[in-house]
């Protein structure tokens, strides 16, 4: 019981702070103070006050999208488990659903940028697309392997107490599982070096421009919607890289805290660190994460 | 052992003393000096058994190419005399060293009784004849040494593979495992086979690479076409048999393992084959270096088929190898007069050879005829030898392949090299100011009258040596 | 010594994924510097006693590997206008799959293998022959499909260095002047390789090997 509320307590109020982490080690790269740590929730709360404006070209798809793709990533927050202990909803199989929870969430928002007839939204969209297709075999590898490593097709299984064993007997797969999904992760949530959050250069956006014409209270499900899918992939990657299991739940809440946090940092880094890819070179380096997985699928294949 | 190292270092200490001489007029000269002095370690060396437990010892087909490449490197010296003088426009020091140089490495392979060390001995092979190569210092010539540098590297390192799954192998038969050749042939029986199979397949890709057998051969028509005639000689007539060996000898593995059957088949696949690519690469082949490559291809699929076939085919594989390196000399070094003399090696702009070089014409012209396999010269008997091998086993297809290919390769040549002796100068030919002089005639000259003898009578010594070699090699059931 | 031997080898094998995606020369004359210089520490790691025999042959290849050849290199291109590969008859994305696929029918191919049990020093042959036939491969596949000369070099030095794996578990059946004359052979290639290298510079300014197609039937 107290599991499930930290649970969902965490899947709802965690993903600003992660953002606002992500903003402050860059700022702290930069040399500046940078904004406030809790910034996103001020931004969030701002959004929702403020009035919306629709073209006249959308239909219902256009405000249909930033609510169902907020349900859609709130219903995978409820099937990925977060620091160890059990998803509210787990079934055989629901990391296929998982997967596909977000797909759909991209898929209505991609329809939505489509659906105001603009070109330009149009181009973002494609490359979007195109990167999530890239970055899914990655992602299903990965699963794969953990599928090996734990015996359990469920995503409570596979990110459980056999994360901690799979360390012990698999060490290079593991390392190879966290290094693709930190990339997918990356190239799913619109960072550098696949695409620059900040940016807002026509030539150079990619996930921004698809939310352009987005305004109030629809931009901020969106924007909370994107903050709670960077929060996924967190859980996933801090939960590969940190397994802790002292036994005391507290502990290991508190561990799994600590270590989304340092994802976040770890994020804001490599935002700092590295410059933006060339579009050209984006497939190498998403098809590079989808072989490393693969290979410590296939490394498993030899034991 | 001494023998080894007198025979081994000398040219080496040779190509030194050459590198450091001041002159490129009088450079030339110490070619000649290292070929005697390596004529007469080899005299030296054959005169006496050896013990076949050492590292460096010399196998009874190892004595047949150590001979042979004497011979050769030794008409070779005379003739570069003739030849750097006449390219005296030219600085020869690398080339003059380089040229020792590789006598020293090929004599190593031939003195090698270990897997290893005979891999160490083909490898230093390559690179001290790739500066060779590249002698005429134009954008082709690049092309061709830096192909057959590329090729012929990967091609030894897949043979280096070869041999570390050879010793694999060995060290599953149990004991410490060794790859001096004595230990492989002793305890080959024992020896794991999917590594077996494995490591020779590899170890006859490798340096049938070396060799020039299809489908490694890609580089040879480029080499051969841009080497010097002097090169090209060497190359045909002592590199491809020094790798031969080198299959030769793991072909006896194979044999003590048992496995003569699987080895054979491999060899008499990859045999026909390089005469089939050979034969139709030489029709119509307007530059007749190049048609020479074919031919030297055709010849090397000649010798491993008569290897592969096993009992008196070995033994007129080893014969092919005496007189394939002797008419080859003669070839090229008739082809490099003719070359220098017109300034071009296109069938096109070559005619009338016999007419402006008489004698450098009627050497490729008997040239051409030896080396298709027309009597009275050499290669006839050891092809007959071999084609009678392949009707004794009643494999008719084998042999009827090898004597379609002989045809093809026959025809093809002849439409290269007839109109380029025959014939009149053509109205725009436009001839150099070399002409043919006693030192670039009389050592391919020499060669022919050697090919005649081993053709018509061949004399006993060189015979028993044949038969010795044939023997050792997994002979004559 | 297991696990260590096994987590050089996996490095390795994801050098050489790297090196199939990678387009900087420099980059890839770097990584396969530190291939070199990883695999030269296997022979102490492998066969545990730090014979003379083994302390020489270590430090020389790594010396050989680590410094001198990607030395030689590195200055051969620097005097080279290019810094980048361009797109290779096989694309990059290709050749990493390709490479993926090639790992992935090593480990398959070593286990149908007969592997020598444990033998002192208690490591399994089975990664090391996958790993060799791995990186044999990679150096294949950079060696034939790539356009510049000094990457062919380099897949050249890739194709020795997963022949060196091989070799390494039969450290006792290659004796010390093989070793040796291994090193040797393979300083003295990449040094006339690159001596040409420079001069097909200098004949058709690039090295590009698309000029090197003149002769042909």
């Amino acid at each position: 019981m107290i599991d499930l509320t930290v649970h969902l307590m965490l899947l709802v109020v965690m993903p600003p702070l992660l953002q606002g982490v992500i903003i402050k080690t860059k700022a702290l790269f930069a040399g500046r103070i940078g904004a406030p740590l809790l910034q996103p929730y001020y931004d969030l709360l701002k959004l929702l006050r403020k009035q919306m404006v629709l073209s006249t070209t959308t239909t219902w798809v256009f405000l249909a999208a930033p609510p169902v793709t907020l349900v859609a990533t709130l219903g995978a927050g409820l099937l990925l488990p977060l620091g160890g202990s059990a998803a509210p909803i787990h079934f055989a199989g629901d990391l296929v659903l998982f997967v596909y929870l977000l797909a759909l969430g991209r898929f209505f928002t991609a329809i939505a940028a489509l659906d105001t007839g603009s070109s330009f939204e149009g181009m973002g969209t494609a490359r979007e697309i195109t990167f999530a297709c890239l970055a899914e075999p990655a992602v299903f590898l990965a699963f794969l392997a953990l599928v090996k490593i734990t015996g359990s097709l469920s995503l409570s299984g596979t990110l459980g107490a056999g994360v901690v064993a799979g360390w012990e007997t698999a060490a290079p797969t593991m390392v190879m599982l966290v290094a693709g999904l930190f990339i997918v992760a990356l190239a799913e949530n619109s960072r550098i070096p696949f695409d620059d959050p900040n940016t807002h250069l026509e030539l150079t956006m990619i996930h921004e421009v698809m939310v352009l014409d987005h305004s109030g209270p629809a931009l901020g499900l969106i924007e909370y919607g994107a903050a709670m899918k960077l929060f996924l992939f967190g859980g996933l990657v801090a939960r590969l890289a940190a397994p802790v299991a002292t036994g005391s739940p507290a502990l290991d809440w508190g561990a799994f805290v600590l270590a989304l946090l340092l994802f976040a940092a770890a994020v804001g880094v490599v935002e700092s660190a590295i410059a933006r890819l060339r579009l050209v070179h984006v497939p190498n380096l998403l098809i590079g994460a989808g072989v490393l997985t693969g290979f410590g699928f296939i490394l498993l294949l030899m034991r | 052992m001494t023998a080894a190292i007198v025979s081994i270092l000398l040219p080496v200490l040779v190509a030194a003393v050459a590198f450091l001489w001041p002159s490129d007029r009088t450079r030339p000269a110490w070619l000649v000096v290292g070929a005697a002095g390596h004529g007469a370690a080899t005299a030296w060396a054959l005169s006496r058994p050896s013990d076949m437990t050492q590292w460096l010892a010399l196998d009874p087909p190892g004595r047949l190419v150590l001979g042979l490449v004497s011979l050769l490197f030794a008409l070779c010296s005379v003739y570069g005399l003739g030849y750097l003088r006449a390219r005296a426009d030219r600085p020869n020091r690398i080339f003059c060293s380089a040229i020792l140089l590789f006598l020293g490495t090929m004599t190593f392979i031939t003195w090698t009784h270990h897997l290893g060390l005979m891999w160490v001995a083909i490898e230093a092979t390559t690179l001290a004849s790739a500066p060779l190569l590249y002698f005429n210092r134009n954008p082709r010539s690049l092309e061709a040494t830096w192909k057959y540098l590329m090729v012929g590297s990967v091609g030894i390192a897949l043979a280096l593979l070869g041999s570390l799954f050879l010793g694999y192998a060995a060290a599953q038969a149990g004991g410490a495992p060794s790859l001096l050749f004595e230990d492989l042939f002793a305890n080959a029986a024992g020896f794991s086979k999917p590594w077996l199979h494995a490591g020779f397949v590899l170890l006859a890709v490798g340096y049938g690479t070396k060799m020039g057998l299809a489908p490694m051969h890609t580089w040879k028509p480029d080499a051969y076409g841009e080497a010097p005639g002097l090169v090209g000689a060497l190359l045909a007539g002592g590199m491809t048999n020094c790798a031969f060996l080198a299959i030769a000898r793991v072909y006896r593995v194979m044999c003590a393992a048992g496995d003569a059957a699987f080895a054979g088949r491999i060899l008499v696949i990859l045999g026909l084959l390089s005469m089939g690519v050979a034969g139709v690469f030489m029709v119509r082949q307007r530059d007749f270096k190049r048609m020479l490559a074919y031919s030297s291809v055709e010849h090397m699929g000649i010798l491993v088929l008569g290897l592969g076939l096993g009992g008196l085919g070995v033994f007129g594989a080893m014969l092919h190898m005496i007189n394939n390196g002797v008419v080859k000399g003669v070839m090229f070094m008739s082809a490099g007069n003719i070359h220098r003399v017109y300034g071009s090696k296109l069938t096109g702009e070559v005619s009338g050879a016999i007419r402006v070089t008489p004698w450098s014409g009627a050497l490729l012209l008997a040239g051409f005829i030896a080396v298709t396999g027309s009597p009275p010269f050499g290669p006839f008997v050891s092809e007959f030898t071999i084609l009678n091998a392949a009707f004794e086993q009643h494999r008719y297809l084998v042999a009827s392949g090898m004597l379609l290919f002989l045809l093809v390769v026959f025809i093809g040549m002849g439409t290269t090299v007839l109109p380029v002796v025959q014939g009149d100068p053509g109205p725009d030919t436009r001839l150099t100011e070399h002409r043919d002089g006693p030192l670039t005639i009389w050592p391919p000259f020499l060669l022919l009258i050697a090919s005649l003898v081993m053709g018509v009578f061949m004399p006993a010594p060189i015979r028993d040596l044949v038969r010795e070699a044939a023997d050792y090699v997994g002979g004559v059931p | 010594m297991q696990p260590a031997a096994d987590a050089i080898l996996v490095i390795v094998l994801l050098i050489n994924l790297f090196v199939l995606g990678a387009s900087r020369l420099r980059t890839i004359i770097y990584a396969v510097a530190a291939q070199g210089v990883i695999l030269s520490l296997l022979p102490t790691l492998v066969h545990g006693g730090f014979g003379v025999r083994e302390a020489v042959v270590s430090v020389g290849a790594l010396v050989l590997k680590g410094v001198t050849i990607p030395r030689m290199l590195l200055r051969a291109l620097a005097d080279l206008p290019i810094r980048r590969e361009v797109e290779p008859l096989v694309g990059f994305k290709s050749s990493m799959l390709l490479g993926a696929i090639g790992t992935a029918a090593s480990i398959y191919i070593s286990t149908k293998l007969p592997m020598l049990e444990a033998d002192a020093g208690g490591v399994a042959g089975r990664m090391f022959v996958a790993a060799s036939f791995s990186t044999v491969l990679t150096g294949f596949l950079l060696l034939t499909t790539r356009m510049k000369a000094i990457t062919q070099v380099l897949g050249y030095l890739v194709l020795e260095n997963g022949i060196y794996i091989f070799g390494v578990l039969l450290l006792q059946a290659t004796p010390f002047l093989v070793e040796v004359g291994v090193l040797l052979d393979l300083f003295v290639a990449i040094f006339v390789m690159g001596i040409i290298i420079n001069h097909i510079s200098r004949a058709f300014t690039s090295i590009s090997t698309e000029h090197l197609s003149a002769l042909k039937d």
